[in-house]
């Protein structure tokens, strides 16, 4: 018998099954075949705005998400950098070869963790408990707890015009009874749907006709923990092309071929990632689109199209890509298709990501109704350490929405719920500016050490960055810019403004046109590039930071007015019905979380907040 | 489920009619038990009964009683109004058998309150309740009216979407850097768009301005010397105006004298002591609340006495007032002139209705009164409104000096999202917790 059975090896199955070996659960993950571990069937990608912060806080608090992609990548680039520190984050190309074998290497390194080929299609429930899980073969496997991460792969269907294949992706066999299973047992199923674009052959793609897209010429690594493993020079480039007239033409002309539009698809799309059909009909006049090519690995010599994802039949597809500039002549390896599965209500359970109807079940991933290789990770995580303190009676770890974007992830999954597959933003969080890049380790790696997934070594580590962040400034606050006529002409060759008084460093430090490499020509400063960024970014927007975080504390004080489990809202007069209905479905924890949820508003929260201090307050 | 309250909801001593209006699950029932007529838990929703309260077999008054059922009512509770006549101690008398009988008076506020908890009403039309029931005049009963409508509500709204267009185009960008095809907001595009948020909001700033004169009214303060002539000044312009009376809440009953309605806008007068040095312990605190009375006026009248002389405390309270809003009024002028002054004043006496009038002109002039009555009326005018909007405003004017410094837009979408949720606020799109407290400790009780 098993502590915990983790179903599904992609991303979110991976960070759940590695974090529970760490925190010592007799571990046990299925997967329906072993070589798909850690598959990146879309995009060869990890990170990109907010999902590269996602990976940087996975790191943060012990998973590996970020340690595989920094030996794997083969470029990287850091976005935003221009628009300020809030809003950076790392995107890596990943190499789809090599990831998974990497994170492979990793489980397989994992102490108290077997990995087995089955496909699960029941689960053991008992008065409402799981106890295990009952693969194809009709073999049960008992354990205390069950994780589900099981990706796209629920009743999965693959469409490419009006074509419907019954499968997961690549042609893997899907799950054809666990999502009938789960409806059984009083959850309730959705069909959602996503899609990805055709890939080309490279000795077939004419690049002079496109534009290059290399990575940075500095080094940057996800994990706080390794160094970088590449070097500058050898990244790999990639291409932006656009759509142009012809393509538009062949997309409208045929646009009733389309699984999308033809009426073949009933599952619900991500609006932030349309097909090129959608992006033509909802934009009309666009006169074009932007699309890259990239490599999907150097080991073998298919590209992926982005933006390019399609749900034409194939030899619309074929006449698609051949209006492109550059692409005339290309051979596609693999079409585009679309794909619709089953997943779960997120609002069906609890913060802690485990259901609500039957207990020690956990869910994590698509199943959730996200999108995205690192928000199905990041869920993975909190899955794998949560399920860990249920069975050892420990409170769960939630993390909050100034603490973490996998807080607001989680927040927003089982506040609002989805209708369609839900990608991270930066917009989504609005601490943003105290949820950096930067900073994923100062926010997260001491609750990690709390939690038992980071070891002393690194705790340590952590905390001398941050003695060494606050010897910094009180560096800088004791020292003065002293105004002789060298630093006079120093700052006039520099074009900077001589300031009128004498001013110490931190102060100096807050111009705009001040950085840190002009502040180390007036002191020394030994110290690591993260310690002086950080403490270049404190000092500078510090007005700012500090009304987020006092915008932080007040929410703060309403999530911890805790809604006590049993209440009834039947007996809370006066709320209106949609808000009654609900807080019925949701059942949040918390008064900061009722806020959060649509339908509910301002008066309906004032009248619970009296009721509970009426009824539980005396 | 909420308990049951009364209050007494029309202003007392005012009108023949006291209103007794009580709110909760056993209104109807707890009043039947004392009402001498129909069987009001019979009757259907809102209807009216006549009467009497009976209590231990006396009858205390006879009275319209009307029957309102959940939930088209104000607090969409069950709500009993008891139409007396009786005057003061007779309506009190009532409201403590009431109170006998086990409904609660009612917190100050309390019937909005619930309004807007059973959501009958949002923030802004709640807080537009507030001006009705404190409504002296026509003009504000209108632009209390014109706020229920929501006209208010509507203006911020707009300005709400423009800055909202905005936030969601630089998202976009941060969102997704690589669509270099995407407008991009820049420092170069980004100032005219703030300048057009800001100008709205300075003209509902503005805007507001007169909003507060025809709510809150002017506050006047007559000064002088002892003897001058400011009291029979203050009763003859009471005497011919109908005189406001004055036994309604508010932070400055205690030294507001009286009040007179000019074009549809109150002003309030401050009494004040007269004014002069002295060493008399009794009038020196007179003379210090005087002093007081001049900083929070919006309007000194200085009154001089045509028949003597300038001498040293008249000439010190003109540069006293110098720096205010003010008029030099020269009473007594039916008396032979005595005084010298290089001022522009207004002669008059309390006899004769000329200077008086004169008076009133200039007071229209200052305050630009004809304009602010005719004006469109939709405007904000609480505190909190006006506070919020200017915060806003504070927002988006940091934001466009931001532009200017090295800041990244990221910081400057910090700016713009605050003025977003300030403005929210105004129309309860975004929630505060001590908001609601705030708000409602300063309603009143009644509609």
């Amino acid at each position: 018998m098993f502590d915990l059975i983790v179903v599904g090896g992609g991303h979110a199955g991976c960070e759940a099954a590695h974090i529970a070996g760490v925190l010592g659960l007799n571990t046990l993950l299925v997967t329906a075949n072993s070589k798909n571990i850690a598959d990146m069937p879309c995009n060869p990608s990890i990170g990109g705005t907010a999902k590269g912060i996602i990976v940087r806080e996975i790191d943060a608090l012990g998973g590996i998400m970020g340690k595989v992609a920094d030996r794997t990548h083969f470029q990287i680039k850091m976005l935003n950098n221009g628009k300020g520190p809030a809003v950076r984050s790392l995107r890596a190309q990943a190499d789809k070869v090599t990831y998974p074998k990497v994170m492979r290497d990793y489980l397989d390194n994992t102490l108290n963790l077997t990995i087995m080929e089955g496909m699960v299609e029941d689960l053991i429930v008992k008065d409402n408990k799981v106890e295990g899980v009952i693969l194809s073969n009709q073999k049960k496997i008992y354990s205390a707890s069950v994780i589900l991460t099981t990706g796209t792969y629920l009743k999965a269907n693959i469409l490419i015009g009006s074509e419907n294949t019954l499968g997961g992706p690549h042609g893997e066999e899907r799950s054809n009874y666990l999502s009938d299973n789960l409806k059984k047992l009083g959850l309730d199923i959705q069909r959602l749907k996503t899609g990805t674009p055709p890939r080309i052959k490279k000795d077939s793609i004419d690049f002079s006709q496109m534009e290059e897209e290399t990575g940075d010429d500095c080094y940057y690594t996800f994990s706080f923990d390794n160094p970088p493993f590449y070097k500058i020079d050898e990244q790999q480039k990639c291409y932006l092309l656009y759509t142009n007239d012809l393509t538009h033409k062949i997309i409208r002309e045929n646009l009733d071929k389309s699984a999308m539009y033809g009426g073949y698809v009933t599952g619900i799309g991500p609006r932030y990632c349309p097909s090129i059909e959608d992006k033509i009909v909802r934009f009309k006049d666009k006169e074009r689109h932007q699309l890259f090519l990239e490599p999907e690995s150097v080991y073998y010599d298919e590209w992926y199209l982005q933006g390019f994802s399609t749900s034409m039949p194939r030899d619309i597809q074929e006449e698609l890509v051949h209006s492109l500039k550059g692409l005339d002549k290309a051979v596609i390896t693999k079409y585009a298709y679309a794909i619709e599965y089953d997943a779960l209500n997120p609002l069906e359970m609890k913060v802690s990501l485990e259901n609500k109807k039957i207990e020690n079940l956990f869910t994590a991933g698509q199943i959730n109704g996200t999108s995205g290789y690192e928000e199905a990770a990041g869920q993975g995580l909190m899955a794998g350490i949560n399920a860990h303190h249920k069975l050892k009676g420990l409170e769960p770890l939630v993390l909050r929405r100034d603490e973490a974007y996998i807080g607001v992830l989680i927040d927003d999954l089982v506040t609002k719920g989805t209708k369609e597959p839900y990608r991270m933003l930066t917009s989504r969080a609005e601490y943003r500016l105290i949820l950096r890049h930067d900073n994923a380790d100062l926010r997260l790696r001491e609750i990690g050490y709390q939690h038992g997934t980071i070891d002393e070594e690194r705790y340590l580590k952590l905390k001398k960055k941050r003695e060494e962040i606050s010897e910094v400034k009180n560096i800088l606050r004791n020292q003065y810019l002293k105004l002789n006529q060298e630093v006079k002409d120093f700052l006039i060759s520099k074009n900077i403004e001589i300031p009128s008084f004498s001013t110490n460093l931190y102060m100096f430090l807050k111009r705009p046109e001040i950085n840190m490499d002009i502040i180390k020509m007036f002191v020394s400063l030994d110290y690591s590039d993260e310690v002086l960024e950080e403490v270049e970014i404190d000092v500078k927007y510090e007005g700012y930071i500090a009304k987020v975080y006092k915008e932080a504390e007040k929410a703060k004080r309403l999530e911890e007015k805790l809604i006590p489990s049993d209440i009834n809202y039947d007996d809370v007069a006066n709320l209106a019905n949609e808000a009654r209905g609900k807080l019925k479905d949701v059942r949040p924890i918390s008064i900061g979380q009722a806020s959060r949820i649509s339908g509910v508003n301002p008066a309906d929260i004032a009248i619970l907040s009296v009721y509970l201090r009426k009824k539980y307050d005396k | 489920m909420n308990d049951t309250i009364c209050a007494i909801s029309t202003a007392l001593g005012v009108g023949a009619i006291s209103i007794i209006r009580v709110s909760g699950e056993d209104a109807i029932r707890k009043v039947a038990l004392l009402f001498d007529g129909k069987n009001l838990e019979e009757v259907k929703s809102h209807t009216i009964h006549y009467g009497h309260i009976v209590y231990h077999g006396e009858v205390i008054d006879e009275v319209l009683v009307s029957v309102l059922k959940a939930p088209k009512t104000y607090t969409k509770e069950d709500i009993v109004e008891i139409n007396s006549h009786g005057g003061i101690s007779t309506t009190k008398k009532i409201l403590e058998i009431l109170v006998e009988n086990g409904i609660r008076l009612a917190d100050r506020g309390e019937f909005t309150k619930r309004a807007f908890l059973n959501g009958r009403l949002d923030l802004t039309e709640a807080e537009a309740v507030d001006s009705l029931i404190k409504a002296h005049t026509d003009l504000e009963r209108k632009l209390a009216l014109t706020k229920l409508e929501g006209k208010v509500s509507k203006k911020i709204h707009h300005i709400r979407e423009i800055i909202v267009l905005l936030l969601s185009n630089i998202e976009v960008n941060i969102d997704y850097p690589e669509y270099e095809d995407i407008l991009e907001i820049t420092k170069e595009n980004l100032p005219p768009r703030l300048n057009e948020i800001k100008d709205e909001l300075e003209s509902l700033l503005e805007e507001s301005k007169v909003g507060k004169i025809i709510q809150n009214g002017i506050n006047v303060a007559i000064i002088g010397k002892p003897n001058v002539g400011k009291s029979s000044i203050l009763n003859a312009l009471l005497k011919e105006n109908k005189a406001i009376v004055t036994d309604i809440a508010g932070t400055t009953r205690d030294i507001v004298e009286g009040m007179v309605e000019l074009k549809g806008i109150l002003l309030k007068f401050i009494d004040t002591a007269g004014i002069r040095k002295t060493d008399d312990i009794v009038e020196k605190i007179g003379v210090d609340k005087s002093f007081k009375a001049i900083d929070e006026a919006d309007l000194i009248v200085l009154v001089l006495n045509n028949h003597e002389v300038l001498d040293d405390n008249d000439k010190e309270l003109l540069a006293k007032i110098r720096n205010k809003t003010h008029i030099v009024f020269v009473n007594k002028n039916d008396l032979p002139k005595k005084l010298e002054i290089d001022e522009d004043v207004i002669y008059g006496n309390t006899i004769d209705i000329d200077g008086l009038d004169s008076l009133k002109d200039k007071i229209i002039k200052l305050f630009d009164l004809e304009k602010i009555s005719n004006s469109s009326l939709e405007v904000v005018s609480s505190a909190r409104e006006i506070g919020l909007i200017k915060e806003a405003l504070n927002s988006i004017c940091s934001a466009i000096k931001n532009v200017n410094s090295t800041l990244p837009i990221d910081m400057i979408a910090i700016d713009i999202k605050n003025a977003w949720d300030r403005l929210g606020e105004i129309t309860g799109e975004a929630y505060e917790d001590e908001l609601l407290d705030n708000l409602f400790s300063k309603f009143c009780v009644g509609k």
